[in-house]
């Protein structure tokens, strides 16, 4: 009984018995996880559909032949090349944040302000090439609901969803990229006016840099499904 | 295990991403991009197998997905206990994708 009791009254310093975080992480980080994770369900379910209809119409029109044209450049004959050169500006971006977020871990002020400006500029490029490749499709007649005189019979059926499909699913991701850019907006003038200085933590600009990971992960999947495969 | 072994680590070096890694794994996703690229600009037009082609994109995008999780967003240094809250919910996508392929597949031959 006394052994009983004696073990009762030990302090238990296990990671579940309370008094500190069982994940050892910030609770705004973990809401920022969950949040995404709640996001990569969005995507899935746009993206699981996109397959979905893919598989089920008879035709379907051919990436290499749609997304031939380089803005600017030439208006067609180079399948994949501007999208290659968006995903390497998102990937490139990427990393400047990645980089951001190692600066504030060291509490370097002035390396987080100069890697997020670089992020930013690589998040408005990404979306100014989105813009022209969006114009350019306007151009050939694609759109919602919209689609080239081209395509004809059972090839329409594939068209009309692969448009629809195409522009509301890079523009949901368009969307993202925009409203991380802001973000990064943000905690760039937050960073520069001392704000986290003053807190003595950088975590803010991590928890943006994984909104910002997400909106890259997310154009990984859309790269692949819509002009690779 | 190589997972268990970095999260004991994980915490002690939370910077865990040097700045020589970063750019590591910049140069792996570059890679495995380019990689895409080659398959879809070079072999793809000398006549490989699309079916081949696809899995093996799926399989590249899912290596880079990995790399941007576990790196980027550093979950590979977080709590086994929290990697797997975020990650065990993800088995209703792999259910959605079996789900709406088979109904797919369902109507590929029963509307056209």
């Amino acid at each position: 009984m006394s052994t009983t009791v004696s073990q009762l009254d030990k302090i238990k310093t296990g990671p579940w018995s309370g008094g500190r975080s069982p994940f050892e992480a910030e609770y705004g980080k973990i809401m920022m996880w969950f949040f995404l994770l709640s996001d990569a369900f969005t995507f899935s379910a746009l993206l699981i559909y996109y397959g979905a209809q893919r598989f089920t119409q008879l035709t379907w029109p051919d990436p290499d032949v749609v997304f031939q044209s380089v803005p600017g450049f030439a208006d067609h004959g180079y399948p994949l090349v501007f999208v290659g050169i968006m995903t390497f500006i998102l990937i490139v971006s990427s990393v400047t944040m990645v980089l951001a977020v190692e600066a504030g871990h060291r509490g370097a002020k002035n390396e987080v302000v100069k890697w997020m400006i670089w992020t930013i500029i690589g998040g408005l490029t990404f979306l100014g090439c989105q813009a022209l490749e969006w114009t350019h499709l306007f151009h050939e007649g694609y759109g919602w609901g919209h689609f080239p005189e081209s395509y004809k019979g059972t090839d329409a059926v594939g068209a009309l969803q692969f448009s629809n499909l195409f522009f509301t699913i890079t523009g949901f991701h368009g969307f993202h990229v925009f409203s991380g850019v802001i973000l990064n907006i943000i905690i760039l003038a937050m960073t520069m006016s001392n704000v986290f200085e003053k807190r003595g933590t950088y975590i803010m600009v991590e928890k943006v840099g994984l909104y910002w990971h997400f909106v890259d992960l997310v154009w990984v999947f859309v790269f692949t499904f819509f002009y690779l495969v | 295990m190589a997972t268990e072994h970095t999260q004991e680590h994980g915490h002690a070096d939370h910077a865990g991403m040097t700045k020589k890694r970063i750019w590591q794994v910049f140069f792996y996703l570059l890679g495995i991009t380019a990689l895409e690229f080659f398959i879809a600009l070079v072999l793809m037009p000398m006549g490989m197998n699309h079916g081949l082609g696809n899995f093996i994109y799926v399989v590249l995008t899912l290596l880079k997905a990995y790399y941007i999780i576990a790196y980027f967003m550093h979950l590979k240094f977080e709590k086994t206990a929290f990697v797997t809250s975020l990650t065990v919910g993800l088995i209703f996508i792999v259910y959605f994708i079996v789900l709406l392929l088979t109904e797919g597949s369902y109507l590929h031959v029963h509307m056209n």
